[in-house]
Parts: structure tokens; sequence; C-alpha cells
């Protein structure tokens, strides 16, 4: 992003990205914008992303879901700008099919099976915070354990051994399913994802991928505000990099 | 114009799990099918091209958007 714009303005800029089949769209939006932060949809086929600090691609089902989760919705003119976005010093936010397309796209490692239970899971889970040195996570306690709604038919994560070891020994993962006490069990883990893993960051930091809904835990009326902990950490790791300008 | 057929054959990778082929081999199981020891489930994607096409496309459509080199492997098989 330019530095001068950052500079003249206030308020973080976030997109969300609309793909024929996002569901999640609105929520999100509202989420972010309820948050005092200046927020506009994206349309799929929009390459230029100049005016966003975040991009955020949220849930749904992207072109049906058809052949594989993501795997048309990561040819869209959007996606396709996200790599000079992310080297400008965008953020980019995937959750659920946000997520997968960014798996289908390259932009974080592994990919999605289809749930081990071969069911759509539409359920609230714990999730323990695994690091909070991410500029999606810095505002939660390392340990922390929190809860969020899944609603997902693939959201197994599943990355090959070389890719899971590197995953750990970089400390990608970000939040993992656990029960109540924050323990890795086989039983808190909803999907079969490997090391429970329920959330990923790139090697970069700029790019975070997550099968729970922080959308749909950002109101106590809904169960959850944890998720919006997730907006506000990206609203001030971007609001305290315009400072330090 | 003549018209080719390719049908590309997308498998998971023997290394990945296949909860719907375990269900699959379980239901057969069931069934009597004592020898079913295991299965896989894959899918077929039939190509309908003109006859310009080559094999070489093919596999680069396949490598490209038909299957996820991170969990599938293809093969292609081109019919006149």
């Amino acid at each position: 992003m330019p530095e001068k714009s950052v500079q003249s303005r206030e308020k973080v800029r976030y997109g969300v990205a609309v793909f024929p089949g996002s569901n999640c769209d609105y929520d999100t939006y509202r989420v972010i914008s309820e948050l005092d932060n200046r927020v506009n949809f994206v349309w799929h086929e929009e390459r230029s992303l100049n005016n966003y600090d975040c991009i955020v691609l949220p849930g749904g089902f992207s072109y049906g879901d058809y052949l594989r989760t993501g795997a048309i919705a990561r040819f869209s003119p959007l996606m396709q700008s996200l790599p000079d976005f992310l080297d400008r010093g965008g953020l980019v936010l995937g959750i659920c099919n946000g997520f997968q397309i960014l798996l289908e796209a390259g932009l974080l490692p592994g990919a999605m099976l289809q749930n081990k239970s071969l069911k759509f899971i539409c359920r609230y889970v714990y999730l323990r915070v695994e690091s909070n040195n991410s500029p999606f996570t810095r505002l939660f306690k390392k340990g922390q354990v929190i809860r969020m709604p899944i609603a997902h038919h693939a959201g197994n994560y599943y990355a090959d051994e070389n890719t899971i070891f590197e995953i750990e020994n970089k400390k990608l993962v970000l939040l993992r399913y656990c029960d109540k006490e924050g323990s890795l069990t086989e039983e808190s883990n909803p999907n079969g994802s490997l090391n429970n893993i329920a959330g990923i960051t790139n090697l970069k930091g700029n790019v975070f991928g997550l099968m729970p809904h922080p959308e749909r835990a950002s109101s106590s009326l809904l169960g959850s505000e944890d998720g919006k902990l997730i907006f506000k950490s990206i609203t001030s790791y971007i609001a305290e990099r315009v400072r330090s300008f | 114009m003549k018209l080719k057929k390719a049908r590309v054959y997308v498998t998971l990778k023997p290394t990945v799990l296949d909860p719907q082929g375990t269900t699959v081999a379980k239901a057969l199981n069931h069934l009597g099918y004592h020898e079913v020891e295991g299965a896989r489930v894959g899918k077929i994607i039939e190509l309908h091209l003109s006859d310009q096409a080559t094999r070489a496309r093919v596999e680069e459509m396949a490598g490209k958007l038909l299957a996820n080199p991170v969990i599938e492997n293809f093969t292609v098989e081109m019919e006149e």
C-alpha cells in the first residue's frame, strides 16, 4: 500500500471478498464495520486492491464447492491479485471456505479433505490459541481457550509429513481444536484434522486461514464474542504500523 | 468436426486417508462381500474435445485444475 495514503487516513480499510456462492460476507462485513473500521465488499473480478489494508475471504460455497472446495474460486482475478497485495504489506484472512480457497491457491500449505465422519458439522468448538505472535492473534493470550462455531463438510486438514513437520517447526499453527480445558484430545477434534489443526498462518505471517467462524462469534447474543478479537487484532496491528511510519 | 474424448481419473494419494472408501468397504462387508479389504473412492472427469486436443494439454488441465497435487494423483486416458 502506498505510504502516503496510509498516513493521511484514520480507519483501517477492510475488503470483504464476494465470490458467487459466498454466504458469510454480510455477517463478516457487519462485524468489521461495528468495530469501527472502513469496510467494502470486493467483487471477485476486482483486480485493484490498492485501497485496502486487509482482504477477508469469507465463508460460503464459492462456485458450489464444485470439483473441490475453493478449487475454482482460486482462479478469480481477485485471487490472482493477492500475491501483489501481500507484497505491498496487506494482510489476508480466510475464514472457512476462504481458508479452503487459500489452500487451493497455495497461499497456505496443505489441503482440506472431507470430514472424517463424512458429515457436515455445524456446532461450537473449543480452540486453543497456540501463538499470539501474529497480526491475527496478537490480542489473545498464548494458550487461551476460546469458543467459536464451525460449519463445514471439508475441514479435515491434511498435509504430507514433511509439510506438517515444517508447519510445526516454524510454529505456523495459530489455532487447534481442544476440549474445554485446552487439552488436544481426539474427541475434541471435530473433523479429523492432523494435529488438531484449526487455523494456520504462512511463513511471512501475513496470511491466516481458519475453519471456525469468528464473525459468528462476535456477539454475546449469539453465544460468544471470542471471534471479535481476531478482527481487533488485525485492526490494532495495522493501526500501530500506520502510526509508526 | 470429429470429437475426441479424454478421461481424467483423479484418485487420492495412497498416503491420504479416504473415509469415504473406508465406509464403502465396510458397507460391502456388511452385504456379505468379506473378500473386500479396502476401497478407495476417486472420480472420473470426461472431457469432450475438439480434434486438435493433445494429451499434453489435457495433462496440463489436470495438473492445474482437475486434481490437487497435495492430495491427489491423476491419470489421463485419450480416446479417438
